[in-house]
This record gives C-alpha cells, structure tokens and sequence, in this order.
C-alpha cells in the first residue's frame, strides 16, 4: 500500500526560463486531431491507467499529491504546459512578457472556454490565485503565490502585485525578480478558475469544471474506484485528445494494478511495483519504460546535531557520503530502477551537470570515508549510534538498512535505521526539530527547473529547510541566478550554489528515482512525461 | 424470547459507548500529527495547519473532541474526512462491497466445509478423509495473500478464467476470486470441526439408539448426527463474519476491492479518527448481532436449550 507523498507534479526539461519569446504563440504538436479542433482525435477506445483516490477536492490549488494531480493536468489547461522533452509551450497564454524578470505581462488566447460555456479570461485566473492565496481558504498549495506581491502566511492578505488589465491581459508584480517564473505556471496551482466555482467550492471539488483537453463525466468521480474522463470538444490547444476518454482506475497496492496490466484489463502503469522490479522488462519487454526522473532522494542531518556542526560536521559529512556503497544499494535493493546522484537536482532537469566541483564526494572510496572519520576523531571523539530515520509505511527499510550498513561497515561505528510507524509520526518530529540524527528527505519538483531543487530546501529559513541549513554565499549566487539575465547565465550560478552545497553537505545525495512504467499491447503512443506521468492525451487505442 | 432479545440488544448500548471510547482515545494516541502529513515531504504553512487544525477539532482535548464526535452521532453525523467527505457516504461505499464478499465467502466455506467434514467424518480413517485433512492443513499453514497472489496470477492473469481484480465491477463473477481465498483458511477449520464433530457423535448414544429404533441411515446422519454436530461450526460461522467483514484487508487489497478494509487502513495511516471509530463501530454491532443470531440458532439446533 503506497501512497506517493511528494507534492508535485511538474514538466520536463526547462528549455526556455527565461527565453519567453520562444515560448510565446506556442508551437502546436502535429497532432491530426488538432486540425480537426478540439476532441475526439486518432482513436476512438478509451485507455485506462492506474491511479489512487485523489486525497482532496479536484480544487487544483488544494491537490498536492499525485493522485489527484493527475486528473487535474487533464480537466484543465493552464498559461503553459510542458511537453515530452518538458519544455513549456503555451497553451492559454499567448505571451509572457517582461523586461526585469519581476514585472511581467501575460496576455491570453481568444476563444478559450470552460465546459459551462463561460469565456476563459484574466479574470479567471487572477481569482483563482486570489483564492488559493488566501490564508482562510485553507489552500495547501497557497505558498505556490508566495512570490508574489501581496502574498501573506501571517492573514488574509489579497494579491495586490495582480492586475487585470482587459479581458485577455493581467499583470504580474512579484516580490523579487524571479528569472524562472513563467517555467513554473504550467503547475497545477496556477490553473484558472470559473465563476461557478466561487458559488459553491465543495461541489465543483465533486465536479470540476475544466478548460482542459478532457472533462470529467457525469458523475464521473466515483470515490475509490475510478475517475472517468471523456474528450472536451471544445479544447483548442494542443495537447487534443488521440483516444475516445480516459479511466483512471484506483489502486489500493500497485501489485494488483500490474496483474491487470499483464492481463490486459489496463492499458497504461505509471508506476512498477516493487516485487516486479526483477521482471518487469521482460514482461514488458520494448513497452517497459525505466528512465531518471525529477525525484532527488536524500538524507538530512540537522544543522545542530551534536557532532555534525562546524569543521568536526563537515568531515563527518563527507565520510558519512564517501561511505555509501550507491552503485551496489541502487542495483541491488532497487534493481536498477534508481539512478545514483550525482548532484542535488535531477539529470531530467535542463542545466543539469554531474561534474559540479566537489561532486567526488559521492562516490564511494572507503579509504577516504575511514580518512576524513579519523579527522573529524582529532576534533572531537565519535561516540554512540549514527541513526538514520524513516516512516515504515512507504517502503524505505530496505535501502535505509542498506545504507546504514554500508556506513557501518566501512567505518567501524554503529549505524541503524530508526523506523517511525507513520509518516506522520516521522513529520512531526522533523517540524518541531526534536528529530535526532539524520532522516530521510525527498523532493519531487514542481516545474522542471534547478531553482525548484535549490532554492526550497537549502535556501535560509526557506519553508522546507528541515536541517536549518544557512549560507549567506549560497543565498547570493542563488538570488544571482534567480535575477540572471539568461537560462544559462543563471544555471551556472545554481552549479556554483551547489559546490557550496557539496562542501557543506547538508544533506546527502542519495539517489534519483526512475520512473518505471510500462502498457500493455492494447495501445499505442506512449510516452512518459518529465513528471513520471505517462502523456495520457496522446495514447491511442483502438 | 423477545425478552431475551430485547437485553441482548440493550447490552449493545455500553458495549457501543465503550467500543467508540477505547477506538477513539487509540487512534488520539497515534504518534504525530495527522495534518501536518498533508504536505508530504515539502510540508505545510503553518498558519493553514493550524486552521485545518481547528476546522477537525484536532486542535481540543481528547475528551472534547470524543463528546463531539458523540454528539454527532446521534443526528446520524458520523463526521468528515480531510478530504471533506462525510464519514457515512464513505462508509455506504465501503461495506455493501465488503457485505457481499463476506457473505459469498461464508455461503462458500459453510457449504463446502460442512459437506466435506460431514463426509470425512463418515469415512473416518479412509482415503477421502486423509486427503481432506491433508489438503486442509496445507491451506491453514500457507498464508492468505500466498494463496491469493498465486489464484490471482494463475487464473486472472495466466489463464484468464476470471478478471484479476475487481475494482469498479463488482459483481459475482469479479468477486468469487476473493471469496474463495477469503473463505479458503475458515473452510479448512469447519471442514475439520465438522469432521470431528460428526465422527464423536456417531458413537454418541442417541445415534446408537436411533438405528436401534430402526431409522433409515440417511436420516440418522442428518437429522440425528449432523444437526447435533453443527452446534460448534456454527458459534464459528458466526464469529467468523466479524472477522471476514473487518479482517478482508489483505484479499481486498490483492484484489482491489474497494472495501472496509482497505478505507480502515488507509484512515488509520492518515489519522483520521472519525472515519476509523464510525467503521470499527460498525463491525463491533455486525459482530454483536451475528453472535446474537448464533444464540438464537443453538435453540433451534438443540432442544434442550431454551431462552427466557
């Protein structure tokens, strides 16, 4: 029983951050159906994939998790999208524009509706945001417009950095000149919103009403079975339905979604279960899909822990890193289905590099480990267990004993897993810092840019600084890259953020998790996006 | 009779606050905060956890939050997820689903077992009698899900006889995989309590009076061995729903089947008190009505006892 929880969802390889004329008029996918406009594309069998109960209302600025995510990114079009390779195109927008990476202008397509007819305008989104900032709507993805002008986590505060200018124009003002701001708007929290959604929030949650390439079916959403979708006619852009509809099938345990897919009664796995991981690309054979995805997998030691701070923690750092056998845990616990890191982002990511100064540090060299361990002894002693904590209902025991053991045996102290029952048990702790040891941290990016990787976690008093990391040198070259007057001008300040990173090693780089999937013979055409999430409108099926 | 009834039936009232009491204060013990694990590993602005907090009462002593939830139920509210889902739809999906598998499961290893037991017992010492107990053994040693993965992937995957899951489609045909592997380890326990039951009662001194008497043998065996011998088997039949009914999470998930099962222990995982005390309430009153059935049969299976 696995429930993924890891906010977000994302896109792929960022080409364009900041290169927005490129990326403004949108070039439309040589899709056939998009010449016929609209819905009702290639084919006409409606596909099946895997998925779980979505854990909120389909409010899209209150899903965080993937179950529902993916449903959302198929009822709704938002200003970009992000396609196979992951770069953003436009969808709604017709322009982003802006001069100081700060100010920006976006203007929309004509002609855009809901599926109740109403016109797709600024409007529409400057209310939704309005909405999911808001402190009293209780919103978990609020901080996604925090960056904006306005934003407040203290009260009711409203948006005041959106303006709308006419139907199809609104501005932006955000707080900091943020480069990669349009990257991020293919998310989910940015989508637009109706006016019937403000009459009455709980009953479009049931039902939403959409703009996207697909809507959901009368009465489509039946709870813990599956949710139906059927092909939007009236859908413009470019990511039209290819198939007759979409069912998304939940699962309970994944092994049972698999039998399924071996048995033809569905057609798309986004996920393979782990007791298949042996097999599956032999089942599957050229259908099997494994590749790196933008999940970072790491472990955090909190910035205090007693023999983890000042010079002492550093080399205990790098001896903890340098004693991880990665190659070994990834093909032998997860059979190759893990990627090992070779820095803090993820290799899906435009910018990406696995030759950051100081990245040696994650290869495993015991006669190193054992070398900068005995440094550290000449400071100060090492005594007790190096603990490594994790929830034990997400599948983490094996590698956490893997790990805890190829720690232990290379440098002759104790080391073991410290299981926490619930992952919310293990949360608890980890806010209120009463967490001793390391614990197991992951990220799953939002939109697919290095900021997202850096920034969030690493970056002083950032919302998921769970080890209190702070470095003024780092917090510069990031806000550096951030106001950059160019994509690679400001990837190679994030490449220079993360040699401080390899230096400090505030947490340690795991590895990356694939994503591993497959389809059964039944379909055709696909393709997994840079999110792990299969490019579910353009399978065919017969 | 009916008075009998009537305090079986008042029992159920302390029986009931004490259930929802001891359910409610364990899931309150649960380690960590149930809302803060809505943000996944990115976390939760603190100002929204805390209102989230206060919107579930999570945020008031155990015994405030308890008379709540109480209070509830008593005008049929049994209180809302975090989704925001009222507990009672989430409770009328789950155990129709649950209901039918259950029973189907009960009908299977009560017919099943009683005909096999009752033929072993017959045959104490033979062939068919060695084989069933052999076969039965095996099937308690070998745990459910082993069963249950191996049915699963011979007939629904390998030889698609029947679909391997259940899903959206729950009929009689998607639901007779699970049923037999929920009711295979029960079947083998009242196949072999049948069995013994039969095989002492044939040497019992009624039935050696009654084919004095003259009786035909079929009629010794069933009315006269066979209604005496299921006294046992039944106080387990009934006992057993209960545990079909709650303890299915491991066939349900195998076989996604969206059932009580699984919506307990996805609600346990998640912290969510109302959903699990309204649920377990549920089972605790199916258990307490099923074992009251079972008394009230034991009178008709045995003259001897009677109810006042």
């Amino acid at each position: 029983m696995k429930i993924r929880r890891i906010t977000g969802f994302a896109a792929s390889v960022a080409v364009g951050a900041l290169a927005l004329t490129a990326c403004s008029g949108g070039e439309p996918a040589a899709t056939e159906s998009s010449a016929e406009g609209g819905g009702g594309g290639a084919s006409t069998g409606i596909v099946t994939v895997n998925g779980t109960e979505p854990q909120n209302p389909l409010v899209p600025t209150n899903t965080n998790e993937v179950g529902g995510g993916k449903i959302l990114d198929l009822v709704f079009a938002g200003l970009v999208y992000y396609d196979a390779e992951g770069a953003p195109h436009n969808e709604v927008a017709e322009s982003i524009e802006t001069e100081d990476a700060q100010n920006y202008t976006i203007t929309l397509k004509e002609g855009w509706t809901f599926t109740n007819g109403e016109p797709v305008t600024a409007q529409s989104f400057v209310d939704a945001w309005n909405y999911g900032a808001l402190l009293s709507n209780e919103q978990l993805s609020s901080y996604f417009f925090s960056e904006i002008e306005g934003y407040s986590d203290e009260t009711d505060s409203e948006l005041t950095g959106l303006e709308v200018v006419d139907d199809q124009t609104f501005t932006v003002a955000l707080s900091a000149p943020k480069a990669d701001f349009p990257l991020q708007l293919g998310y989910s929290a940015y989508f637009p919103l109706p006016e019937a959604a403000f009459e009455d929030m709980d009953a479009f949650g049931e039902n939403p009403i959409g703009n996207g390439p697909y809507k959901l079916a009368e009465g489509g959403w039946e709870h813990n079975v599956q949710a139906e979708l059927v092909p939007n006619e009236e859908y413009e852009g470019d990511r039209a339905a290819q198939n007759g509809g979409i069912t998304v099938k939940f699962y309970e345990t994944l092994d049972a979604a698999y039998n399924d897919l071996l048995a033809e009664q569905l057609d798309v796995i986004d996920e393979i279960p782990d007791s298949a991981f042996t097999t599956f690309e032999a089942d599957l054979g050229d259908r099997a899909v494994n590749m790196p995805s933008a999940i970072f997998q790491s472990f955090t030691i909190h910035q205090n822990e007693a023999h983890f701070s000042g010079e002492e923690g550093v080399l205990r750092r790098q001896a903890i890193s340098r004693a991880i056998n990665r190659e070994e845990i990834t093909e032998t616990i997860f059979q190759g289905t893990r990627t090992p890191a070779s820095d803090f982002t993820s290799p899906v990511i435009a910018g990406w590099s696995d030759e950051v100064e100081g990245s040696e540090v994650l290869e495993y060299d015991e006669a190193e480990a054992k070398d900068l361990w005995a440094q550290a002894d000449a400071i100060s002693p090492w005594e007790g267990t190096f603990t490594l904590a994790y929830n034990t209902d997400g599948g983490h025991q094996a590698w956490v004993d893997a790990t805890t053991n190829s720690i232990k045996n290379t440098l002759g102290i104790e080391a073991q897993g410290k299981p926490y029952a619930l992952f919310a048990d293990l949360r608890t702790e980890v806010t209120n810092r009463t967490i001793t040891g390391a614990f197991r941290t992951g990220w799953q990016a939002d939109y697919p840019g290095l900021y997202n990787f850096l920034a969030p976690i690493y970056a002083t008093n950032a919302g998921s600084n769970d080890g209190d990391y702070s470095n003024p040198e780092f917090d510069q070259l990031l806000q550096e890259g951030a106001s950059a007057g160019s994509v690679e001008e400001a990837n190679e300040k994030f490449l220079q953020a993360q040699e401080i990173l390899f230096q400090d090693l505030p947490a340690i780089p795991l590895w990356y998790s694939n994503a591993t999937g497959g389809s059964a013979q039944t379909v055709d055409n696909v393709e997994f996006g840079w999110n792990s999430v299969p490019l579910l409108h353009q399978v065919t099926k017969s | 009779m009916a008075w009998y009834i009537g305090r079986r039936l008042l029992q159920m009232v302390p029986v009931f606050l004490g259930a929802t009491l001891l359910i409610y204060a364990m899931v309150f013990a649960l380690p960590g905060d149930p809302v803060l694990a809505l943000g996944g590993d990115r976390g939760l602005n603190p100002a929204v956890a805390e209102q989230i907090r206060a919107e579930f009462n999570l945020d008031k002593p155990f015994i405030v939050q308890y008379l709540l939830y109480l209070q509830g139920i008593l005008t049929f509210d049994f209180g809302t997820t975090f989704s925001g889902r009222s507990v009672r739809d989430v409770m009328a999906e789950a155990f129709p689903v649950t209901f039918q598998l259950a029973v189907m499961a009960l009908v299977f290893e009560a017919v099943l077992g009683v005909a096999a037991g009752l033929v072993a017992g017959l045959r104490k010492g033979r062939l068919f009698d060695a084989t069933v107990l052999l076969v039965s053994l095996v099937v308690i040693a070998v745990p459910t899900f082993v069963i249950g993965f191996v049915l699963q992937f011979a007939l629904g995957v390998q030889w698609r006889l029947l679909p391997p899951t259940v899903g959206g489609d729950v009929s009689f045909r998607t639901l007779l995989m699970p049923a037999l592997v929920l009711g295979a380890v029960s079947l083998a326990y009242v196949l072999r309590l049948t069995r013994t039951s039969v095989a002492e009662n044939l040497s019992a001194d009624f039935v050696r009076t009654a084919t004095a008497k003259g009786l035909s043998r079929p009629r010794v065996v069933t009315v006269h061995v066979l209604r005496n011998s299921l006294i046992p088997v039944i106080t387990f039949l009934g006992a057993d729903l209960g545990t079909l009914m709650g303890g299915a999470i491991v066939t349900e998930g195998i076989f996604n089947i969206n059932g009580v099962g699984g919506t307990l222990y996805r609600a346990i995982q998640q912290g969510q008190a109302p959903t699990v005390v309204s649920l377990t309430t549920v089972l605790v009153v199916v258990y307490i009505v099923a074992n009251l059935f079972v008394d009230l049969l034991y009178a008709a299976l045995d003259p001897r006892i009677r109810y006042a």
